[in-house]
């Protein structure tokens, strides 16, 4: 079926970066609760690059291979990049279909435009993102995406949930 | 005794009463529904009986002095009459709830209230503080887990639970060590959601009273597919829902014997359930009245009555024999395949209408994937026995489960289905 591409399959076979590993900034816990898919992530950055992501993830084929593929296309890149990247994956899978992906930007994430059209596995694709961007919080990094991001998600983050800054001022 | 599954005419005149089963689903493959467990289709009778009520009954019951308010007031007792005599209660022990989970809630929230000394009841059974204890069991569904998780929280009671075993039983074994005088409620499901293992009801809430507990019985699996009769079973308060019964979606039903529910305190407050209000303070209704706080859920009682009915004239023992058949056909397809393993009993005996298993090396989540690009819809996760599947080492199990419009056919369906599965994930398991 188009949703079991053979990347898919290979990386969840073949998870790349599997495993937890130091040095890491922030360690993140994050489930699906519809299934139980669990994964455990860990990210270290440093000098404005993500150094290394290392997790350990339990779940169905799409949840591990997207983590999988999640490590190839936001490690050793700048986190202004790997945001950037996370915004485009999210973009693709929760669009219906209607964004097929663009493998500039995120890579053999394009593997995953066929889950858009199961709003049931879209979670089970972002598991791992979304453990990822938390992770970046957790240590103590922005993620807000900034005014002049060409993004129109991230452009309506922006509008409707200002920077913590703005809240302080 | 021993009565019959239906005969494919008979499945044939069933089918036909239900209008959701001539879909097509995934491009033109029909539709093999095989998860009544979490939600039933409806028959025409039902849709109509609630479609009547709304074209020529509708008003808001006990309320008003109109003709419509009189005859859908008696449509709504019709209904609770009817449900009634579908479980053998009295009338008066019905109370109509949104679903089963508000009907555990109304009596965890009683628990709650009465330890508050709030809630208008006078049971002293219903004051839940510390040193008492809650006792449930590691199968329930979260409905009938976190509610008591939270009353103990609220009251400084303790909660334990009855472990399972690897078969899928309750380990009876420890069962003297956790039933005390300390036990206040004993809350067990009568048929697992996962497991489908039918509990000892009779003995365990003949064990339960003998240390003075009060019996919550969870039968949102039972009465849907077995004979059910509340003054056989021996429990105090039990809870179902409409909508797994042929029944429509937002009703629900929790029985109480008469005596229990009068000493309750109240859960949900405001209109239709009082006696009397002034500023100060008010006083509440009778049974049932004083469970049902709000314009009650008139046209789905009604609709859950013509469920009863339908089901009734199925003959509920045969709907069981009916179900236990298609179990059978499955479990004996699935011990064929040795890379498939089977979460619960694989005998039938005290077995329910479920059938959960996982496949070696597939999650899942990617099984139902699969199975629903076969037309063929299971349910797939957790179900929400999050602690069951813990306990059992699993992660998530896929489940079949059935109602008495499903066929043999259909279970041969899934079976050939389930034979594609591993090859999708670069598997062999060929023998």
């Amino acid at each position: 079926m188009d949703l079991y591409q053979q990347l898919i399959l290979d990386h969840s076979k073949e998870r790349h970066g599997s495993g937890l590993r130091e040095p890491f900034d922030a360690q993140v816990h994050h489930v699906n609760p519809t299934c139980g898919d669990e994964v455990t992530l860990r990210v270290h950055v440093a000098d404005g690059v993500v150094q290394d992501v290392s997790y350990d993830a339990q779940g169905c084929s799409i949840s591990v291979a997207s983590a999988s593929v999640m490590h190839d296309e936001v490690t050793g890149y700048s986190i202004d990049q790997a945001l950037a990247t996370y915004e485009a994956m999210r973009a693709m899978l929760t669009s219906r279909g209607r964004d097929a992906g663009d493998e500039e930007v995120i890579g053999d994430g394009v593997a995953f435009a066929g889950v858009a059209k199961y709003p049931a596995r879209v979670k089970c694709a972002l598991l791992g993102w979304s453990a990822f961007t938390d992770g970046l919080v957790r240590a103590g990094i922005d993620i807000t995406p900034r005014a002049d991001a060409p993004s129109p998600v991230a452009a309506s983050a922006v509008g409707s949930d200002p920077p913590t800054d703005d809240k302080d001022a | 005794m021993s009565a019959l599954p239906f005969t494919p005419a008979e499945s044939a005149l069933i089918r036909a009463d239900f209008p959701i089963l001539t879909r097509t689903v995934r491009g033109d493959r029909p539709l093999v529904y095989l998860d009544s467990g979490a939600t039933s289709h409806k028959p025409r009778q039902v849709l109509d009986a609630e479609r009547h009520f709304y074209e020529h009954l509708n008003a808001a019951v006990h309320r008003g002095a109109h003709q419509l308010s009189e005859e859908g007031t008696d449509a709504y007792e019709d209904a609770r009459h009817t449900v009634a005599r579908f479980i053998g209660a009295q009338d008066d022990e019905i109370v109509f709830t949104r679903n089963a989970t508000e009907a555990i809630n109304l009596v965890a929230y009683a628990f709650s209230n009465g330890a508050a000394g709030g809630g208008g009841g006078t049971g002293e059974r219903f004051r839940l503080g510390p040193g008492d204890e809650v006792l449930v069991t590691e199968m329930e569904h979260h409905a009938n887990l976190v509610p008591w998780q939270e009353v103990c929280r609220r009251t400084g009671a303790t909660l334990r639970w009855v472990p399972v075993t690897p078969a899928g039983r309750l380990d009876l074994s420890s069962l003297d060590g956790l039933l005390t005088e300390r036990t206040k409620v004993f809350a067990f499901t009568h048929a697992s959601n996962v497991l489908g293992t039918v509990n000892p009801v009779r003995e365990l809430a003949a064990r339960a009273h003998a240390v003075g507990a009060l019996v919550v019985l969870d039968a949102c699996q039972s009465v849907p597919h077995l004979p059910v009769d509340v003054t056989e079973l021996g429990v105090d308060l039990l809870a179902f829902s409409g909508h797994k019964m042929l029944g429509p979606l937002g009703v629900g039903v929790l029985w109480g014997r008469a005596e229990i529910l009068d000493e309750m305190p109240v859960f949900l407050t405001g209109g239709s359930m009082i006696e009397m209000v002034t500023m100060e303070a008010s006083t509440y209704a009778p049974v049932p009245q004083k469970f049902e706080a709000g314009v009650p859920v008139a046209a789905q009682a009604v609709g859950l009555a013509a469920a009863c009915d339908y089901l009734t004239a199925l003959g509920m023992d045969r709907v069981h024999a009916h179900e236990l058949m298609l179990v059978r056909r499955l479990l004996d397809g699935l011990a064929q395949r040795p890379w498939i393993r089977v979460i619960g009993p694989t005998d039938l005996q005290d077995r329910g209408s479920v059938v959960a298993f996982v496949v070696d090396g597939v999650h899942p989540h990617d099984v139902g994937q699969v199975l629903d690009g076969q037309g063929i819809a299971v349910r797939v996760g957790h179900h929400c026995a999050w602690p069951l599947h813990r306990a059992l080492g699993v992660t998530a199990t896929t489940r079949a489960s059935f109602a008495a419009y499903n066929t043999a056919a259909e279970v041969d369906s899934l079976l050939v289905a389930l034979d594609g599965v591993p090859a999708v994930f670069g598997l062999d398991v060929a023998s």
